[in-house]
């Protein structure tokens, strides 16, 4: 059954911009990524709008629908009610460039600063052992799309641009926290350098970041609070800290 | 104008998914500069789509696996039309390309002794795909991206550079050649509209499908069928584009998902296929050549769950070609449900639990968007565009484009490797094996060849062509000349074809390409889709043609091209590779002999087993050597 749909859209640039109005038709079923095809295909031709396999799997399309970061094509219009207009904004954490596309490269810069996974030197391709149990730690985390809805909602971020340096996201504590539990991995000082290094201390968990996830990874429960708390125990354990002194170790797991 | 941004790179990769992101770790590990460009951001190309597993015969679950029998069911399930050489290569090298990517940080699910587990898939007689639950495209194009990532970081170190670069948002509209060489390609971003130019010896396509060239498809927007056309235009062949992988398994409704994939995997952990009348209709459709594989009866098929070796396989895991055509019989013989799918069940066979566990993505995609729960109900499926066995021409060893120098082409844009029909499973391993070996053929061809410079008649040639459709107003709209195509795909070139509609069809294409060459657009080069669209709309044009004009030639029914005027296999016709190229004006196809297989390839077959394939003299010949 189609409807009409009262939509307003954000276009603009850096410089500039503004919420639109605008009338589009629904049909049963639509996500609101589909009526924004739809309002580019029949009156804003040059509308700019990422997206990719319109299934939930590669994470571009993520904006902000009447203020919460969500994924445009796992939005129902239907979840929103049949009177009320559907806002479409772009990321805020992010620099906008047109329209609903904002400029994410922050993501990757912040993904070259962590050290790739190290599998031990003498390890020959095929003969790695690991139980299932095991790497479903990690196998959590790696479900990430890269959507960043979680790096808009963090409020370390959001609206704090001076903050972006010393603090690498949610996004990236968990790619951390993949690395530091899984079963090969040989790099002993992950938990250390993500409190140094990429800001975990900063982050009060207030697990916007979980809420916001489409892939419902725990990322406060099952990355950053076991990280905090190991952090912790090495840190103000004197110990602990002691030991780490005397011995040299670059940390301890 | 400003000035235009150049680069030079040894090699430039088009496209970011597995295949592509493959080479380009090759390529930069032998010392070369890589250039990696895609149309979407680094790390969402479609291979992240890909959801069952990717094929390689470990052994690790049944030890009876090896690469003679992932070979054989490779050349089965592509009906014998395979490039010989490329099924070979394939089979003996997945393994060890697995097992690389272990090494680089994939998690794969695990078996009890703790190796990587591999699954049941349609066509393969044993359990052979490493996966990740139902998201092990996801696992690759990861784990390729974090390599990638860990290049860069060690080129910083080392060189306080980097040597290995990605172009992101930027689409490629023309390979450029020098004296019948490759030179570079040009392009613009897609951000600011603005032109680039790649100077570079060797250029690598791996842009992957063609779906978007149709109504009901599993691609997103960028599988455009651009690696294809750039290589037609570039001089390069397309071999056997008349076949084209319709999965039997699509989302049908509502209207917004249709064409959605629906894992191979569901019917690998048990789901079975049943029409409105709760009949389970796959006996029916068992062919003859697979009679000796596939269970007639659903108590056997029952048993092969439990016991793998004393019975025969359901027939839900038949070929894909087969699945899809035995759904679309029931729906259009009225046996199907109310929006034109059939049903999909496999909250019957195991516990809710085992169904998220094993297929988290496909339970979250039916509740979300189609307030399914799988562990409940069943799903409604239907045929949808999945993948197009036809593609560039290529050298097996090499992937190196038959034809032009420079030119190299792996993943879904290369054809040869899957015949008529791919197996599930094997297009991750394929882009593995063959980006690696494209890497290797840019590589070499690098070491072995001067870069050539890029004239400014041929940029500027590139560039007026960009401009031109701002420069038209009140012209034809890309997004209705896009659906025009789509919808004459759909009904005339789709799953069942026949010769009337096929020449309709073509007669169409050409209509819409007059029309398209005055396609104007509206606002400007900054981000602009319409814009984006006119050029995607250009290369989907011309993969229709070459395809219809395929399947027209092609007077035979096999894997992912049937015919309703000649609805057999014909062994004649197993000789024949139909070849595309490009005149500048429109697409020829001219017959050209498959390589026929040698002796070796040959006798790992049962001979009763070619004999339902190949002509009597082949037969009597014993392979070519």
């Amino acid at each position: 059954m189609a409807r009409k749909l009262n939509m307003r859209i954000w276009r603009g640039d850096s410089v500039d911009g503004a919420l639109q109005d605008v009338q589009v038709e629904a049909n049963e079923g639509e996500v609101v990524l589909d009526v924004i095809h739809r309002v580019q295909a029949t009156q804003m031709g040059d509308l700019a709008v990422r997206w990719n396999c319109k299934a939930g799997k590669c994470g571009s399309c993520s904006m902000e629908i009447n203020g919460k970061p969500r994924l445009a094509c796992m939005t129902q219009v239907a979840s929103y009610g049949e009177e009320e207009t559907i806002t479409v904004t772009p990321l805020r954490a992010f620099p906008v460039i047109k329209d609903l596309v904002t400029d994410v490269s922050f993501n990757y810069k912040k993904a070259m600063e962590i050290p790739a996974y190290a599998p031990p030197s003498d390890l020959k391709p095929g003969e790695a052992r690991m139980q299932q149990v095991d790497v479903e730690r990690s196998q959590e985390f790696r479900k990430c799309i890269e959507c960043f809805l979680c790096q808009d909602t963090c409020h370390v971020i959001r609206d704090h641009e001076e903050n972006k340096k010393s603090f690498a996201g949610p996004r990236f504590f968990i790619r951390i926290a993949e690395l530091d539990m899984h079963p090969l991995d040989t790099l002993r000082n992950r938990k250390q350098t993500a409190q140094e290094e990429h800001g975990l201390g900063m982050c009060n968990i207030t697990k916007c970041c979980t809420e916001v996830c489409p892939e419902h990874i725990r990322i406060t429960d099952n990355a950053i609070i076991p990280m905090k708390e190991r952090v912790v125990d090495v840190k103000y354990d004197p110990v602990r800290w002691l030991g780490s002194k005397i011995r040299k170790r670059e940390g301890i797991v | 104008m400003s000035e235009l941004e150049r680069h030079k790179f040894d090699v430039v990769v088009i496209g970011a998914g597995g295949a592509g992101l493959r080479a380009a770790v090759e390529a930069r590990e032998a010392g070369l500069s890589v250039a990696i460009i895609c149309k979407s951001l680094f790390g969402k190309a479609h291979t992240v789509m890909a959801e069952g597993g990717a094929a390689a015969s470990m052994g690790n679950v049944n030890s009876g696996d090896n690469w003679m029998v992932h070979f054989r069911d490779t050349m089965r399930g592509g009906k014998f039309l395979n490039h010989y050489r490329m099924a070979e290569l394939h089979a003996k090298e997945s393994p060890d390309r697995i097992y690389e990517l272990e090494m680089w940080g994939a998690l794969f699910d695990r078996t009890k002794e703790g190796k990587i587990s591999q699954r049941n898939f349609g066509g393969h007689e044993y359990p052979r795909l490493a996966h990740v639950g139902d998201r092990t495209g996801l696992e690759l194009i990861r784990t390729m991206q974090q390599k990638i990532v860990a290049l860069q970081q060690n080129d910083m170190k080392t060189f306080g550079k980097l040597w290995i670069e990605v172009f992101a948002e930027l689409t490629v509209t023309e390979i450029l050649k020098e004296d019948g060489k490759v030179a570079g390609v040009y392009g613009y971003w897609r951000e600011s509209g603005s032109e680039v130019l790649f100077e570079a010896p060797a250029v690598i396509i791996a842009t992957g499908g063609v779906g978007k060239t149709f109504k009901i498809t599993s691609n997103s927007w960028e599988g455009t069928g651009d690696g294809h056309a750039l290589a037609l235009k570039a001089g390069a062949n397309l071999v056997d584009m008349e076949f084209l992988q319709f999965h039997p398994t699509g989302m049908v409704w509502p209207p917004s998902v249709r064409g959605i994939l629906v894992t191979e995997s569901v019917r690998g952990e048990g789901g079975i296929l049943t029409n409105i009348k709760g009949e389970r209709f796959m006996f029916k459709y068992i062919p003859d050549v697979f009679k000796d594989k596939y269970a007639d009866n659903e108590a056997e098929a029952d048993r092969w769950y439990l016991d793998q070796d004393k019975n025969r396989r359901p027939p839900e895991l038949l070929p894909r070609d087969e699945v899809a055509r035995a759904i679309n019989t029931e729906v259009k013989a009225g046996r199907g449900t109310e929006h034109g799918g059939v049903f999909l069940d496999v909250s019957k066979r195991i516990s809710a639990e085992i169904i998220k566990k094993r297929l988290p993505s496909m339970w979250h995609q039916f509740y979300e968007l189609a307030g399914v729960d799988i562990t409940k109900e069943p799903m409604e499926v239907g045929p949808t565009c999945h993948y197009v066995m036809g593609g560039v021409e290529v050298v097996p060893e090499t992937a190196a484009a038959v034809g032009v120098d420079g030119l190299f082409a792996a993943g879904e844009v290369a054809g040869g490797m899957h015949g008529s029909n791919r197996l599930g499973g094997n297009s991750l391993s394929d882009l593995l094996v063959f980006g690696r070996r494209a890497g290797i053929g840019a590589i070499e061809y690098v070491r072995a060849n001067e870069a050539k410079s890029v004239s400014d008649s041929s940029i500027k040639a590139a560039s007026q062509r960009i401009e031109a459709p701002f420069t038209r107003t009140g012209g034809e709209n890309a997004y209705s000349l896009h659906a025009e195509l789509q919808e004459i795909t759909h009904n005339l070139v789709g799953i069942i074809r026949t010769k009337s509609e096929l020449v309709e069809a073509i007669e169409k294409i050409a209509d819409i390409r007059t029309r398209s060459a005055n396609i104007s657009v509206t606002g400007g080069r900054k981000f602009n889709p319409g814009f984006h669209l006119a050029f995607d709309l250009d290369n989907m044009l011309l993969v229709a043609e070459s395809t219809a004009k395929c399947a027209v030639g092609r007077e035979e029914s096999r894997g992912g091209h049937t015919r309703d005027d000649f609805p057999g296999m014909d062994n004649k016709w197993r000789q024949v590779n139909q070849i595309s190229s490009f005149d500048g004006q429109k697409v020829n196809v001219r017959k050209q002999a498959l390589p026929s297989i040698p002796k070796e390839l040959f006798d790992l077959f049962d001979v009763h087993e070619l004999e339902k394939y190949m002509t009597a003299e082949e037969i009597a010949k014993g392979g070519s050597n």
